[in-house]
């Protein structure tokens, strides 16, 4: 399991990458090891408004279906078109092509209220959520 | 060693035909006269062509490579799979039984409304309620039926805040799936530490926005809910109502009738309690029973007895309307019929009993190898966990499931209920010998030696079966769902 | 009699094991007070050959079975060959459950793919699942994933659909709160002028039926121009039988095909079980309810087959799945493979012509009687309604005497049509037998 340094996390297992004032959002390895082979993302359009903590996307695999929550607010700016077409690139590399959106920030100190990857790591090490 | 079967398409050659028609009797004229031109089809529709022969080896080599009841042990949690007797499956076959029209008049299907109203006099009294309707086609279409009552009641008194109903987290997909279909917000209670409602925690969430509650009893854990009395004090003393979920009935047939314990609406499965075959998935029927407050809202038609005569009845204003097209699902009920009449009262009573006592044969065979999260007296089937296994040695439920196959043996239900993580969820049934369970004992002991043993035979299982495992991912991510003629 | 292996000793033993003196204490759970204290009040049980006897005199009471048949509306009379009953007879097939364990369920899931193409090769569309409960059960979810999806609550229904498939609508939509409004019939089909009048963008969906209750064809392209033109679902319900001869709804713009599957291989049966064929474009591909089966390879390369795409259903949405439906119609289903296998590519086409043929004929003997005439203009497949000089209702009741079964008086569900008689005409039906119904219908001009 890898909880890369520079990505937050939240307690629903996503990651965020702060990049130019924008957030890219994907899950964490662990998400992707719990579901199992992930077989469908759908994924919202691009300019959809999202308040931090609303549901953004539904992660398919074989016998589950888990949902994908807003790390923080903002405007969605890009999808991830590839995972129609791939989405076992959640599995295979969840932290660089298995991204799911971009999402332009309302209110960047919202990224004060995720955690760390150590604070993540123990989380997940002491029996995640 | 069995071989795949190609598909019916594969076959097909063209010019070859199965079926033959009369000469047309009347004089011929152009279909072009009789049908707008823009109407008729260009090409053909694919279908295949074959000749008899062709079409019965195809299906009777297909069929060799399911495994049903009468080939082996069917022991899968909640689904009843006992023994379907052969003579309802003739009675099902008669010609006045299979050759009238739904709308025929009634005076000329007085046997088949006969049967149908003795059939809802007959679940009525098992279930301890007041009025059947025949209608729903399957348990799930029971339970929407049900549902739909409930909120019909409480919108007759003019009672529209019930906007919830509350369902067990042991409780079938279905329930909550029903209760969303009827329009309402699902609430979830959690279960005790003896496996029954968290009655605790039901007062809490019982208030009036709450319509109702769904209930399996024995749930299914298998387990007999010993807080039932307060359960129903709970619910109705807010006025919301109870639904019964008789996917489980057979444990308790003819010992305890849900009526009793202050059910107010019920589905039976037929499918299941009433011994009659699954058909690979269905047909199945669903019937619905409620107290006598309830009957105004039941489905139209239902079957009434007037001056001797059987007759079908539209009088119901207050009815939720229908749910399907006709009466139900009638050659399964006939075959219901015909399994209440041979086993009267006693026989009812006395399967139930076998099917309880072999479910708890098998757990205490069992019990000293897996994992048992609720050790107590089960009803009519029982969950184990392999949990101390998956820790020590990586097998987990589904590898010992698929290592069953090889022991010619159907697979218990698997990750059911959710609330028990690595689910097996074992339903013997009455029809079974104890030979049998002793054998499926043995075997399950077997495998939970190997997985320490050489745990790599039991995670590689089915070793001998027409096809291994089959990769289900690669199935929904590469969706093929209908054949395509090569190019 | 009762079906238990297990004799007292075996019980005994039992027991033993379980460490409990007598089965009662297996119950001991259960509050005293709930449970029975005598028998159930049914019928003592009966032998095998008492009970084969009994059920033989109830079914030699239907006294239909005996009588010629023109009743249509929505259950057809037609051929069903033998090899069916053959097939449907192995119990490797009728004993099984859901195949959820695909390793020893491949005949079932074969079987059904089979089915999936031939509905897909029939309709046109991309998809169809293995089955719902009825034609009616199906056209109503639907219009709940239709309405659903475009977050609309109106849906449009031609009062030229099957009365109890409109029944069945609205027990769903009402529970969703989905308005149900009918489009007006003119001429024994959906008044175009009524549906444009009705239709707007809170429309999620427009239900049609091909042909239609009446028997008559709809104006298809100008109904689906129009339905199109406003952003609804196209729903269209199909007699599937026509589909040998008839164009493919996917041809006309539908969006989901829905219909009633009994005409493949399915006994009358007094109304069931019967087969709910539903077929969708790509669009709604997971929002269609029920069981899909998809091809796959297993662990060595082989091809096999499974359940797929099965997050739609209940057993892991939950509350969240398209629909509730677990038990569909499977074994009607094979029935409708192994015949549309029986009639194949040729016999569906000549079946379904047949049929015209004969309903034509029919027609137009009954439309040289004084009195009578056919009710409307638009052309028809095998079913067509009559208007008669008197009561509909007292002609079906005369014809009984002659062993005729004469027709559906439309009066029983349209009201102002007291007087019209709907007339099915199967592959089945004899010159003979038409012309005792010219006969009888003149015996009462």
């Amino acid at each position: 399991m890898s909880y890369p340094e520079n990505l937050k996390y939240t307690k629903e297992h996503e990651w965020v990458l702060v990049e130019n004032g924008n957030a890219r959002v994907g899950i964490t390895s662990y998400a992707q090891d719990q579901l199992g082979d992930v077989v469908f993302v759908e994924l919202p359009e691009v300019g959809t408004e999202l308040k931090a903590g609303a549901m953004f996307a539904t992660v398919e695999s074989v016998k589950a279906v888990s949902d994908v929550y807003a790390p923080v607010s903002g405007t969605i700016v890009e999808v991830n078109e590839a995972l129609n077409d791939s989405p076992e690139l959640v599995n295979e590399d969840p932290y660089n092509d298995g991204w799911m959106i971009v999402i332009e920030l309302s209110d960047p100190s919202e990224l004060d209220n995720l955690m760390d990857s150590k604070a993540y790591q123990k989380m997940v090490e002491e029996g995640g959520e | 060693m069995r071989s795949p079967e190609p598909l019916i398409f594969e076959i097909s050659k063209p010019g070859r035909r199965a079926y033959s028609l009369p000469e047309l009797d009347v004089p011929a004229r152009d279909v072009a006269e009789l049908l707008p031109e823009s109407e008729i089809r260009r090409e053909p529709a694919g279908l295949p062509e074959v000749s008899e022969i062709d079409l019965v080896r195809h299906f009777t080599r297909l069929s060799q490579l399911n495994h049903g009841v009468d080939i082996g042990f069917y022991p899968l949690g909640s689904c009843t799979m006992k023994y379907n007797p052969k003579v309802n499956e003739d009675a099902a076959n008669l010609p006045g039984f299979n050759n009238i029209h739904p709308y025929v008049p009634d005076e000329l299907a007085q046997g088949a409304l006969q049967l149908m109203y003795e059939l809802q006099s007959y679940l009525a009294e098992i279930a301890g309620m007041d009025y059947v309707s025949l209608q729903p086609a399957a348990g799930a279409h029971g339970e929407l039926a049900g549902i739909l009552i409930i909120r019909a009641y409480h919108r007759a008194r003019n009672d529209m805040k019930r906007t919830k109903i509350l369902i067990p987290d042991s409780a079938h997909g279905t329930n909550p799936a029903s209760a969303a279909l009827g329009g309402f917000t699902v609430v979830e209670v959690p279960s005790d530490e003896r496996g029954g409602v968290d009655v605790e925690a039901l007062e809490a969430a019982m208030d009036e926005t709450v319509a109702g509650l769904m209930l399996t009893n024995p749930n299914t854990l298998g387990l007999f809910d010993e807080n039932i009395q307060r359960i129903e004090k709970i619910v109705h003393s807010k006025g919301g109502l109870l639904y019964y979920d008789g996917a489980n009935a057979n444990a308790i047939l003819g010992t305890s009738r849900p009526g009793d314990m202050g059910f107010d609406v019920l589905h039976f499965n037929l499918h299941k309690t009433f011994g009659t075959p699954h058909g690979g998935g269905g047909p199945g029927s669903g019937p619905v029973a409620v107290k006598s407050f309830l009957e105004p809202f039941l489905p139209v038609p239902t079957v009434v007895l007037e001056d001797g005569k059987y007759r079908l009845s539209y009088d119901r204003p207050q009815t939720i309307g229908r749910m399907k097209s006709f009466y139900g699902n009638f050659l399964v009920m006939v075959k219901a019929y015909a399994y209440i009449r041979s086993l009267g009262p006693d026989g009812l009573r006395e399967a139930s009993r076998d099917a309880v006592l072999n479910a708890n044969y098998i757990l205490r065979r069992i019990a000293g190898y897996y994992d048992v999260p609720y050790d107590r007296h089960c009803k009519h089937e029982f969950v184990i966990s392999p949990g101390k296994i998956k820790k020590e040695t990586g097998v987990r439920t589904l590898d010992i499931s698929k290592r069953l196959l090889d022991y010619g043996v159907h697979p218990p239900t698997n990750y059911f209920p959710l609330i028990v993580d690595e689910a097996l969820m074992i339903e013997p049934t009455e029809t079974e010998s104890k030979e049998t369970l002793d054998y499926f004992a043995d075997a399950l002991i077997a495998i939970a030696k190997e997985a320490y043993e050489d745990p790599e035979a039991v995670k590689s299982a089915p070793h001998t079966t027409v096809v291994g495992r089959l990769d289900e991912a690669g199935a929904a991510r590469n969706l093929n769902i209908r054949w395509e003629k090569p190019e | 009699m009762n079906f238990l292996p297990n004799t007292d000793k075996d019980r005994e033993e039992m027991l033993k094991v379980i460490g409990v003196g007598s089965v009662e204490e297996l119950f001991s759970d259960i509050p005293s007070d709930l449970r029975l204290k005598g028998d159930l009040n049914i019928p003592p049980g009966l032998s095998e050959l008492e009970l084969a006897k009994h059920m033989q005199e109830l079914a030699s009471k239907n006294a239909a079975q005996d009588y010629v048949n023109f009743i249509g509306a929505g259950s057809y009379d037609h051929y069903i060959p033998s090899v069916v009953r053959h097939v449907l007879g192995r119990s490797e097939f009728y004993t099984a459950y859901t195949p959820y364990q695909p390793e020893i369920s491949q005949a079932v899931l074969q079987s059904i793919y089979e089915y999936q193409t031939m509905i897909c090769e029939l309709t046109g569309m991309d998809a169809a699942n293995a089955s719902m409960y009825d034609g009616a059960s199906a056209a109503a979810e639907s219009v709940t994933i239709a309405a659903g999806m475009a977050r609309r609550k109106r849906a449009l229904v031609s009062s030229t659909v099957h009365p109890e498939t409109r029944a069945v609508i609205r027990t769903y939509a009402d529970a969703h709160d989905i308005r149900v409004e009918e489009i007006d019939y003119k001429d024994g089909i959906t008044d175009t002028g009524c549906l444009a009048g009705k239709l707007g963008d809170d429309v999620a969906c427009v239900v049609i039926q091909q042909p239609n209750f009446f028997g008559a064809l709809e104006p298809v392209d100008e109904i689906s121009a129009k339905v199109k033109g406003a952003g609804a679902t196209f729903i269209v319900s199909v007699n599937p039988m026509t589909l040998g001869l008839l164009r493919p709804p996917a041809e006309y713009g539908a969006d989901i095909v829905v219909g009633e599957g009994q005409v493949f291989g399915n006994p009358m049966a007094f109304g069931g079980p019967y087969l709910g064929i539903m077929a969708v474009n790509k669009k709604f591909l997971r929002r269609m309810p029920g069981r899909l089966v998809g091809m796959t390879t297993d662990n060595q390369g082989k091809r096999g087959f499974v359940l797929t795409l099965q997050t739609r259903e209940q057993h892991i949405r939950r509350e969240r799945a398209t629909s509730n439906i677990c038990s569909n119609q499977a074994l009607n289903a094979l029935a409708a493979v192994v015949y549309l296998s029986w009639a194949g590519k040729e016999g569906i086409r000549q079946i379904g012509e047949q049929c015209v043929q004969k309903a034509a004929y029919l027609a137009d003997r009954i439309s040289r009687i004084d009195g009578y005439s056919i009710a409307w203009q638009a052309p028809f497949f095998n079913e067509f309604a009559v208007k008669c000089p008197v009561d509909a209702g007292q002609v079906v009741e005369s014809l009984l005497e002659k062993n005729i079964l004469a027709g559906y008086p439309l009066g029983r569900c349209c009201p102002g049509l007291e007087q019209y008689l709907l007339i099915a005409v199967t592959e089945k039906r004899t010159r003979q037998e038409m012309d005792a119904l010219v006969a009888g219908l003149e015996g009462l001009a």
